[in-house]
């Protein structure tokens, strides 16, 4: 149960965390991300030469075979870190469902550039009214000979101004509301007629709002079974919780060290923060709450890697429950910094908002409940 | 969710497994095993498993315990406690015997250990006095020397179980000029004693689990001493170490969540807005026993590799305790009306109680559950204890 890394991993983990310590501390993230593009392509090259970008995927796609556990490790350092660059974007989501659902062609056309640290990609699956359910696609995707034609507006489209391909769900049947008749294109960003209006994210990324009009794919462009995009959506995502839990698990940890260090020094009354009973205990349920969150991190990227039935559910479980245990450290991490916890010029604050960030993201603790309490 | 066993260890499990259900005792399956049993019915499973050389999974080889590695020791206890069996009473076996096999004499381990195994004696906990609560180092009973004797006086009380116990392990003040720790001894006494009266103390759901003991001129012979005069308080905390480990009972969530569920069906229209929101909790609790299930997995698959768990303990205690309560509370609630009603004075057990069978431990569970924050030191205690020995504070 307990993951006792092999040393293949260790030696993943152990390069990744000097890497950071030397290259991505907090005030060259800072610097990353006010520069105009919002992220570094130097930062991501430095990441692919490590092997981070081919980590995960099997052998047999040309990868390192490390599988949801090596994603487990790179997503904690990288939450501790706050790495902003796109390693969910590109490698989990859209290197994940190529693994997944690709054509042997498209394996061969996309995955070595991914695991080269070659392209980036993003994943345009939310419209305006969708929610967090992938069935709620109003695109359309009409086919036309050779291609398809693609109209509509995708929504929050984490990392697509950085983006040179796009993953993009469209309906080519049924009715806006239904399972079937969902599929998934690959398309160019630059594409003729497909526009992006960028914006900032709450946690320093860049997303956009995508507006496909009369967008034209070519039909070896679509990605899985036509009309079945909805199932290899649900597939991704239970992987992308599996590294979201990890971020956060890693953001936490760090939350949780600078707020008891800080009450350690800080001094009110004469006396430590930290020699105050309720902000002692305060802290105690911080710590339990990171423990339990580690420990069902581990066990959903445990069983994911092993294939156990259930995976999905339990993917929502822990997409709750790490996600309520998350906002409380991060809430709890700006109360007991006081004033100072307010202050863009601390860390903690980021850490908040990347939390608040990945708590949105394939869906909030509350949705993630429901649907562990309905499967 | 399973630890990824070892074969051997997988046909251990199924041995365990195939054992109880054979063996557990038809009679000790009543509404409410801790507290509608006698103390022969209780015994009977203890007796059980002492035959089967699995009475003491934590002592060593040498004094009777079965050898077994932390592995089989979890799955042991994830076995018992899934099937909802009655555990052997732990002041006994889990507490005084590890006292006595690691601090007391050669006459006190062949005296005392074998009784303990078999069930012939019973022991409870003299630990809290009136004044003390949690605070343990306030003891004020006495023992004071008298040739080979103590001569003891003083009240102990919240001691479970002392109605039917043969002995009684005692925390006693040697040395009143000695500060708070200092002067406390550990001391074995005979329940039989002169001087030893035992008054029950129903609690709020109508058992009698609890008593005062009073100890007046009790003469407690002194090679009835463990270990050194004054020394007793680091006894005492290596008891309360052992006190602390098993105390997450996920099993014992897990078969109460099941019963939540099946009432909340049986009691609760689907259209009901109710509905919703009982199967919200129950997936919060749900995952919260996940959770500290994954911990204690954990936790016992680094104790394997021999990393010591420190004082992780309290987060099991504290958290085993929380969950447990708030599905007692969720249980109370999905029964509805019926929560008005409670049996009273179980071991009689004839009362007229109304509604159906599901509820009918529900008000006496939901009540009697809050003591599990407060025993075994508090819950705030225990968030003391780690803010202490982990966080550093």
């Amino acid at each position: 149960m307990d993951i006792q890394l092999t040393e293949e991993q260790e030696l993943l983990r152990g390069s990744l965390q000097r890497l950071l310590r030397d290259r991505y501390d907090f005030d060259a993230r800072r610097k990353i991300v006010a520069t105009d593009e919002g992220w570094s392509r130097k930062h991501w090259s430095a990441f692919a030469e490590l092997g981070l970008c081919a980590a995960p995927f099997q052998e047999s796609s040309g990868g390192l075979g490390g599988g949801p556990l090596a994603t487990m490790i790179v997503m904690r350092e990288f939450g501790r870190n706050l790495v902003v660059e796109p390693f969910l974007e590109t490698v989990v989501l859209a290197g994940g469902l190529i693994e997944d659902v690709g054509s042997q062609a498209q394996h061969d056309a996309f995955l070595p550039q991914i695991m080269a640290g070659e392209s980036i990609w993003a994943l345009a699956w939310a419209e305006g009214c969708s929610r967090y359910d992938f069935n709620n696609v109003a695109t359309t995707a009409r086919r036309q000979s050779e291609v398809y034609v693609l109209n509509g507006t995708k929504a929050t489209v984490i990392g697509a101004p950085w983006a040179d391909k796009l993953i993009v769900s469209a309906r080519t049947s049924g009715e806006p509301r239904d399972r079937s008749g969902v599929s998934l294109f690959v398309v160019d960003r630059q594409s003729a007629n497909l526009h992006l209006q960028s914006f900032k994210t709450i946690d320093g990324r860049r997303a956009a709002e995508i507006t496909l009009m009369n967008v034209q794919v070519p039909a070896s462009q679509l990605l899985g079974t036509e009309g079945e995009g909805v199932a290899a959506l649900e597939a991704c995502r239970d992987r992308a919780i599996a590294a979201l839990c990890a971020e956060a698990v890693g953001a936490m940890s760090e939350l949780n060290s600078v707020t008891l260090e800080y009450a350690k020094t800080r001094k009110q009354f004469g006396v430590a923060l930290g020699t105050f009973q309720v902000l002692q205990h305060r802290m105690v349920d911080m710590f339990i709450a990171l423990e339990e969150a580690i420990s069902l991190t581990q066990h959903l990227n445990l069983s994911l890697a092993t294939g156990e039935p259930h995976g999905s559910k339990l993917a929502s479980g822990a997409k709750s429950k790490v996600g309520y245990a998350a906002r409380f450290i991060a809430e709890q991490a700006i109360q007991l910094h006081g004033g100072m916890g307010m202050s863009d010029e601390l860390n903690v604050g980021h850490y908040f908002k990347r939390i608040a960030s990945i708590n949105v993201q394939f869906g909030d603790p509350t949705y993630h409940l429901m649907r562990y309490a309905r499967s | 969710m399973e630890l990824s066993l070892s074969r051997e260890d997988a046909a251990f499990r199924d041995e365990v497994r195939a054992f109880i259900a054979e063996n557990y005792p038809h009679e000790m399956r009543v509404p409410n095993p801790e507290t509608d049993l006698t103390k022969d019915q209780m015994l009977l499973w203890h007796r059980i498993l002492h035959k089967k050389g699995w009475i003491a999974p934590l002592w060593p080889k040498e004094y009777g315990g079965p050898g077994w590695s932390i592995t089989r020791r979890f799955i042991f206890e994830q076995e018992t406690s899934r099937a909802g069996t009655l555990p052997p009473l732990a002041f006994s076996v889990t507490m005084v015997g590890p006292v006595i096999y690691t601090f007391g004499n050669e006459a006190q381990k062949k005296k005392f250990l074998p009784r303990i195994l078999s069930g012939k004696d019973w022991w409870c906990q003299g630990y809290s006095e009136p004044g003390s609560g949690s605070d343990l180092a306030s003891v004020r009973t006495k023992a004071v020397r008298d040739g080979d004797h103590y001569i003891v006086n003083g009240h102990k009380t919240w001691t479970t179980l002392a109605q039917h116990a043969d002995w009684i392990f005692c925390l006693v003040r040697t040395d009143p000029a000695a500060k708070a720790q200092a002067g406390i001894s550990f001391l074995l006494i005979d329940m039989k004693s002169p001087g030893v009266t035992v008054r029950p103390i129903i609690t709020i759901d109508g058992s009698h689990e609890v008593n005062d003991v009073f100890l007046e001129d009790v003469r407690v012979p002194a090679e009835n001493l463990i270990g050194e005069e004054n020394k007793g308080w680091s006894y005492a905390k290596f008891l309360l170490g052992n006190e602390r480990t098993s105390m997450a009972s996920i099993g014992r969530s897990t078969r109460y969540l099941n019963r939540l569920k099946q009432i909340v069906k049986s009691e609760i229209s689907a259209d009901d807005p109710a509905f919703s929101e009982f199967i919200r909790e129950i997936a919060r609790v749900e995952l919260d026993v996940l959770a500290l299930e994954a911990t204690e997995l954990r936790i016992v698959a680094q104790m394997s590799r021999g990393i010591e768990p420190g004082p992780v303990a309290s987060l099991f205690k504290i958290r085993g305790t929380e969950i447990f309560q708030r599905i007692t509370d969720l249980t109370h609630q999905a029964i509805g009306n019926y929560g008005l009603a409670i049996r009273e004075h179980p071991i009689s057990a004839n009362h007229f109680m109304p509604g159906p069978d599901y509820g009918h431990t529900a008000s006496e569970k939901y009540m009697n559950s809050r003591k599990l924050s407060i025993y075994g030191g508090s819950n705030e205690i225990q968030r003391n204890i780690i803010a202490k020995a982990v966080l550093g504070l």
